[in-house]
């Protein structure tokens, strides 16, 4: 019975059906319920099949339940291209085949598909444990193809094998990983739908945008200082500036043009670090204030925020330089101070009266109306919370005036607006105060949770000045971090509360993991390898060059194994040497040696075909058999076999 | 060159025993090899009779164990009365304390009664009562089974029939054998006229020659690979042990100085193979399981000689 025919035994299906539900359970958050649903009791049908020993269903059948699925998924999608679909309809497959497995090319079609689906994964979610899961699942899956040969030997042996196997191919992925020249970005290309749902900050800010933030402790973005790190006041990540207020809202300015590089002079001494930004869909680049360069294939807009030419849909790396004493727009252009002046025309009267007062007080004078503002809040003696309350259509007011509660947009927001009203540009600029040092690595990590707002206010002659509002009232948000700031009992995050230092022990040996496994592995780019092989002597590699040396250690790796396993085989026997050419020359005249048979049966046999050559065919094969069975065959045995082969022409 | 005593024994043999030169063949090379012998035929074909005209031109005992469904491990290896003129308890060996025993119809007796001989077969000694008793030397059995198919049968389990080292059935003799039988004399007379041919001391020696067979390092690599393929390959339920290994090393060998060589050739592990592997290897295709001639052809055609 030819090998691809024999049908598939109950062991066998059982391994498949392992081997199909590890492959398809992490891919169970991705498919639409009534997939998982199906491909669920095609699971049941196949394990009860195995089980009760039915019979298949008909082929028909499962025709009818492939053009089904095939239109399910195609109805649930409007297509049956790209990733979701794609995989949906991969499972499909997978689930039909267990349903059809009739022989054991069968269960190898079923094992690769498996195979492949197991790279579906990654095209989800690319961290360690969905790592780990596809190394188990490949695990299993290898296992199941072991099984399919042969599947006498017991699970633990064929996992065993498997992972031998495995383990032979692991130099192979290695080096395949290192070498194997880089192309930019992921070689498949990453869906639009990728990102849809990151949390981060947005473009708009009103009462509450990132106080709902500060509920989530997923990272934003993490920093590698090439010297020691700021002061935690100094670390104010610039992100969206937002000039424009509608009375309630304040959002990023609409049409702006960019600087290709930075307006402003170098003062004082400058930053240098690396950051890792988590993707967020949006085009901004968060930088420490004053940004200094520019990171490639970026620009700085007016309001001096870098921004990418696309959107960050993948965990981008740049490295940057930045300018804390650095001051800019001295000379600002009238068209942005008139932006940060603008007000809406009612509103706020209580505020608004007191900001007309500093104005004819000071008499225009801006850094008198900022101090006298500054004043202003510290008396106010307001209070930083992550719940404030609801407020009304004079925010401002009601936020200054009655509840006195509020979080940081509501400062940074009150702030402008009260600077605004006595005639001083003013601005809001969101982005991410402080951040965490890993004291495992060594890398700053931002989290969401360190969202914030602050304020920003032109000076003639000066230039614009960061003001926090929010650290008039709660310095300890600036000074040491929000978790500490945040009142007790708040809605934090868990992972954001001190108290618990073991699990921020853990939480930071992880994280350092975690930060390793995307700077080295999944952030192994062609710059990265670039770098690797720079340091390994291989200077300015180009993809031939690394090829080359691809080829020559995969070669190289290849031939040492070759070598090995030949160097047995080539350590011939001289007596089967002679042996081999004897019957190769026989063979040639009708009377081909079998591999199994002994030599004085052959002798026999092949005397029987060639009858005029019985005598010489007779003496080499009993000349042979001593040689190589005998305890201690003559001296010239040997000398006798290898003279008489050469004398053998049939 | 060929053993002359071994020759003529044979010869004895053969002419008792018509037209079945290669089983004759076979079990005198089992009993050179130390082992016992299984015959699995009808009733009828010269079982007991090869076990006796082996007994006399070996010059051996000879006992011989009717086994039946209702037999005592004591009927086989005796039992311990009282004396009441000594006042002491007084063994009675069993017939099993012989050279040659003859176990007829072994899978008619109760697991029990098969085990106690199994026991004496493997250990060559018998202990009843706490007193070890060694069996004389040689000491060989030849037990004959009917196809486990028949009514009233205890097959013997696996475990036990790897103690045996070969297995042979005799079959019925071809038609020219048969007229000859026939026609010619009584073969009780004749096996009672026959002499023996060389004593036990001789045939211990024998043994020993058998066992100093010569087996070169690129004939292990094949009784290796016979088994090793045994043990991956489908077609067989599980793999021969390397106890079948010794077994069928240890008759190639016998079969090899029968032959009159100091050496194993591959041709001798392949002409003893199907005995060897008749009652050890079980092919996974029910239907393959009575031709055990054709499944030692597919297993040598399968393993190339190293």
């Amino acid at each position: 019975m030819a090998r691809s025919n024999r049908p598939v035994s109950r062991r066998q299906a059982w391994w498949l059906l392992t081997t199909a539900l590890t492959t398809c359970l992490p891919l169970a958050p991705q498919l639409p319920p009534w997939l998982s649903l199906a491909a669920g009791a095609a699971f049941i049908w196949r394990a009860a099949l195995t089980w009760r020993q039915w019979h298949l269903p008909p082929r028909w059948l499962l025709i009818l339940l492939v053009m089904a699925g095939t239109v399910g998924v195609f109805l649930q999608y409007r297509t049956i291209l790209g990733r979701t679909p794609g995989v949906a309809l991969l499972v499909v497959f997978l689930a039909l085949k267990l349903l059809e497995l009739r022989a054991a090319r069968d269960a190898v079609a079923t094992a690769l598909l498996c195979y492949f689906l197991v790279l579906g994964q990654f095209l989800f979610t690319q961290t360690i444990p969905t790592a780990l899961l596809a190394c188990l699942t490949v695990l299993i899956t290898t296992a199941t193809l072991l099984a399919a040969s042969d599947d006498r030997p017991q699970p633990q042996q064929q996992l065993r094998r498997a992972a031998l196997m495995l383990a032979q191919a692991l130099p192979f992925m290695l080096l395949l990983f290192v070498l194997f020249p880089r192309v930019q970005g992921p070689l498949w290309g990453i869906p639009q739908d990728r990102f849809s749902a990151v949390s981060g900050l947005s473009d708009t800010m009103s009462p509450g945008s990132i106080a709902q933030l500060s509920q989530s402790d997923a990272i934003a973005f993490r920093v590698k200082f090439k010297d020691a790190v700021p002061p935690q006041s100094q670390l104010y990540w610039r992100g969206p500036v937002m000039p424009s207020f509608d009375g309630r809202s304040w959002r990023v300015a609409q049409t702006q043009g960019a600087y290709a590089e930075v307006p402003y002079p170098e003062i004082g001494s400058p930053v240098d670090y690396q950051v890792t930004l988590e993707p967020h869909g949006k085009f901004w680049l968060f930088a420490l204030e004053l940004p200094g360069t520019l990171p490639p294939e970026s620009a700085l807009t007016f309001d001096y925020q870098p921004i990418a030419r696309q959107a960050v849909r993948t965990r981008t790396r740049y490295t940057q330089r930045a300018w804390p004493e650095a001051m800019a727009g001295a000379n600002e252009a009238p068209g942005i101070l008139r932006q940060a002046l603008a007000l809406p025309t009612d509103g706020n009267p209580r505020m608004r009266a007191i900001s007309t007062a500093w104005r004819t007080q000071h008499a225009g004078n801006g850094e008198a109306i900022l101090t006298a503002a500054q004043d202003f809040f510290s008396r106010q003696l307001l209070i930083y919370t992550l719940n404030p309350p609801l407020l009304g259509a004079d925010m401002v007011d009601e936020f200054l005036f009655d509840s006195k509660r509020g979080f940081c947009e509501h400062f940074a927001a009150a702030f402008v607006f009260s600077l605004r009203a006595a005639g001083v540009p003013a601005r809001v600029v969101a982005g991410y105060q402080g951040g965490e040092i890993n004291p495992v690595d060594g890398y700053l990590v931002v989290r969401q949770y360190d969202a914030h707002a602050w304020a920003e206010a032109w000076i003639a002659g000066r230039g614009w000045i960061r003001i926090d509002p929010t650290a008039i009232s709660a310095p300890s948000r600036i000074n040491s971090n929000f978790a500490t700031a945040a009142p007790a009992g708040a809605g934090l995050p868990f992972l954001a509360r001190s108290d618990l230092a073991w699990l921020r022990e853990l939480r930071h040996r992880l994280d350092a993991v975690t930060n390793g496994w995307n700077q080295w592995v999944l952030g192994y780019n062609p710059q990265r390898q670039r770098d690797l092989l720079s340091s390994l002597g291989l200077n300015e590699p180009d993809w031939r060059s690394m090829t080359a040396v691809l080829s020559v250690l995969c070669g190289g790796v290849m031939l040492g194994l070759t070598g090995w396993i030949l160097r047995n085989r080539l350590r011939v026997d001289p007596a089967l040497a002679a042996w081999r050419r004897f019957t190769a020359r026989l063979a040639r005249h009708g009377a081909a040696w079998r591999a199994w048979e002994g030599p004085l049966a052959f002798a026999e046999r092949a005397a029987r075909l060639t009858p005029t050559h019985a005598k010489s065919i007779h003496e080499i094969a009993a000349l042979y058999a001593r040689l190589r069975y005998e305890a201690a065959p003559q001296a010239n045995d040997l000398a006798q076999l290898k003279a008489k082969v050469a004398a053998f022409k049939p | 060159m060929r053993l002359p005593e071994l020759e003529a024994i044979l010869a004895d043999i053969n002419r008792i025993i018509l037209g079945k030169e290669r089983p004759i063949r076979l079990a005198l090379a089992c009993l050179l090899a130390r082992g016992h012998l299984l015959i699995e035929d009808l009733p009828g074909v010269g079982k007991t009779t090869l076990a006796h005209v082996l007994a006399r031109v070996l010059g051996l005992d000879f006992q011989r164990i009717q086994f039946t469904s209702d037999m005592l491990p004591a009927d086989i290896l005796g039992i311990s009365i009282f004396d009441r003129s000594t006042g002491g308890f007084h063994f009675h060996p069993g017939p099993v304390f012989t050279q040659v025993v003859l176990a007829d119809e072994i899978n008619r007796a109760t697991p029990k009664a098969q085990s106690a001989l199994l026991e004496a077969m493997e250990e060559r000694q018998v202990t009843t009562e706490g007193e070890t008793r060694t069996l004389p030397e040689p000491f060989f059995v030849i037990a004959t089974q009917n196809p486990t198919h028949q009514i009233g049968t205890f097959p013997l389990p696996e475990s036990q029939l790897d103690r045996f080292l070969l297995k042979i059935e005799l079959g019925y003799p071809d038609p020219k054998a048969e007229r000859e039988l026939l026609a010619g004399e009584d073969r009780h007379r004749m096996v009672a006229n026959l002499g023996s041919r060389i004593t036990s001391q001789h045939l211990i020696e024998l043994q020993e020659k058998a066992r100093a067979v010569h087996a070169s390092p690129a004939l292990i690599d094949y009784v290796q690979a016979l088994a090793a393929h045994t043990r991956t390959a489908p077609r067989w339920q599980a793999g021969l042990s390397p106890r079948a290994c010794l077994a069928l090393l240890a008759v190639a060998r016998a079969w090899a100085l029968l032959d009159g060589r100091d050496h194993v050739l591959p041709e001798d592990v392949q002409t003893v193979l199907p005995g060897v592997i008749a009652h050890r290897l079980r092919p996974t295709d029910d239907t393959a399981r009575t031709d055990t001639e054709a499944v030692a052809a597919a297993l040598i055609e399968a393993v190339a000689l190293p």
